[in-house]
């Protein structure tokens, strides 16, 4: 279909690009390389998250320093500079063994989950920081004062509260790690955006190929934002929510 | 396992003067598109904001779709359709550093336009509706009595945004502009030390941010000295943590 004038701009659309030629089994490959890479590097930032987050609320200054550390650093440089760090400038120093573990394994995706989680973890510590101080304090010296140590009133009173304060930013920031598994291509991953760029290299359709991976990134994102709703609204603590974590991306 | 670090040492001059300020015979710069993708960014987001507060439908409607999209879809997608679609509307191909800004100026701006809005809603009703009656047109309003409030509530939130624009400019590199990673990446192919210069980068980034931030909270005590701690409050704060 021939289409002359919109704004000037001359372009033959054939949309069945998309699913002629194994075009369209790259995308649904990369669809699950891109829910791979976010799931995994979802879960290990959720535990350096809870993990960095609550160390951060410690009344013990060297771990609250240790764990500063950790957010600081890492949440205020580009995610890209962090994905070129870990796939070109890790494997120079590490031991031997451990590059022959990832050449067997592909560098590329484990690369790629590491610098997410590392980076998203850091992101999510703001989040439960921010879930945790949002707890009175009276609540931990309560905990304490009935017998719990330290380390149990966080594992068994704070976190699970905290956690179910903070659904609304986690599900943003969540969304957050599936776009940005999206610069894993920069590193050779084979995810949606690798795959939309290479049916636009193969077919010389660009406009084709972006809508697709537009829309299905559309799709995503929508999925998980209903999916959480209900998750918000299942485990929502009546009276109490925080919002808090901001609109970033 | 061993570091080179004389690496940086004999490239530190075309990753800050090039990379970092574009000064250098490639263009680019993190800095040169960083700062006008800022001021261009508030600029659209604020419009994109009010509009998204505005009671007529086909204004309010067209905000909230365009924010939802952009939101809804990664930033490297939205460069790559510039990317392509520049050249087919204007009919040729633009540098690099265009193609970057538009892109960073439009995807931004659904995000600080965002924060406009919450801005704005922060200021009570009664500022609008007091200005409104000295006989304020809406523009008057918005622009002497709303906004300038509203920009002091939205500081923290508004350089946070800054910040992410900073380090999304990034992936500028991706379509081949010399911005600092770009440079980090042309060095480290030569130099075979990809370790340390990309370490080298991060702190690079990591004080331009880290100096936006404290610029932030030092404007935000600057522009509201009620929320300032005062030295007494501070005083007794250590008095309780010392009897606790």
């Amino acid at each position: 279909m021939p289409l002359t004038g919109f704004l000037g701009m001359q372009y033959d659309f054939q949309w069945n690009v998309l699913w002629t030629g194994g075009h369209g089994e790259w995308l649904l490959q990369g669809i699950w390389t891109t829910l791979r890479l976010s799931a995994l590097s979802w879960i290990i930032a959720c535990a350096l998250g809870i993990l960095s987050g609550a160390l951060r609320t410690v009344p013990l200054a060297p771990l609250r320093l240790l764990a500063t550390a950790y957010v600081e650093f890492f949440r205020n440089v580009p995610l890209l500079v962090w994905l070129f760090f870990w796939y070109f400038g890790v494997p120079q120093v590490l031991p031997r063994a451990g590059q022959n573990w990832l050449n067997l394994h592909g560098p590329e995706f484990w690369s790629a989950v590491a610098g997410l989680s590392v980076y998203h973890g850091a992101r999510m510590s703001e989040v439960i920081r921010a879930g945790i101080q949002s707890i009175p304090k009276t609540l931990l010296e309560a905990s304490v004062a009935t017998g719990l140590s330290v380390g149990q009133a966080y594992r068994l009173i704070i976190i699970p509260i905290a956690l179910r304060l903070i659904v609304p930013p986690a599900t943003n920031e969540s969304l957050n790690l599936l776009k940005n598994s999206s610069l894993a291509m920069t590193i050779g991953v084979a995810e949606l955006t690798f795959a939309t760029r290479q049916v636009e290299t193969y077919t010389a359709k660009a406009f084709e190929a972006l809508t697709a991976g537009t829309l299905i990134y559309l799709g995503l994102c929508l999925t998980i934002a209903l999916i959480m709703g209900q998750v918000e609204h299942r485990f929502r603590i009546p009276g109490l929510i925080v919002r808090a974590g901001g609109a970033e991306h | 396992m061993t570091f080179e670090w004389s690496v940086i040492a004999s490239n530190w001059q075309f990753l800050i003067y090039q990379g970092l300020l574009g000064f250098g015979k490639f263009g680019g710069g993190t800095l040169r598109l960083a700062i006008p993708a800022i001021i261009l960014g508030f600029i659209l987001g604020t419009v994109i904001g009010i509009c998204r507060l505005s009671r007529r439908p086909w204004i309010h409607y067209p905000a909230v779709i365009y924010v939802e999209f952009f939101r809804g879809v990664p930033l490297v997608m939205v460069v790559f359709w510039f990317w392509f679609l520049i050249p087919q509307i204007t009919g040729q191909r633009l540098p690099e550093y265009s193609v970057a800004l538009t892109a960073f100026v439009v995807f931004e701006a659904a995000y600080l336009g965002e924060i406009v809005r919450a801005g704005i809603q922060s200021v009570s009703r009664g500022q609008s509706e007091a200005a409104i009656a000295t006989g304020l047109s809406y523009g008057q309003t918005m622009l002497h009595v709303i906004l300038p409030q509203a920009v002091r509530n939205m500081i923290p939130s508004l350089v946070t945004q800054f910040i992410v624009l900073f380090k999304d400019t990034s992936l500028a590199s991706i379509i081949g502009m010399m911005d600092l990673t770009k440079a980090a990446q042309t060095v480290s192919q030569r130099e075979i030390r990809p370790f340390e210069m990309y370490l080298f980068i991060a702190v690079v980034y990591w004080i331009c941010t880290y100096s936006m931030s404290r610029f932030s909270r030092w404007l935000e005590v600057r522009m509201s000295p009620e929320k300032a701690p005062s030295k007494r409050a501070a005083l007794r704060e250590a008095a309780r943590a010392a009897a606790a």
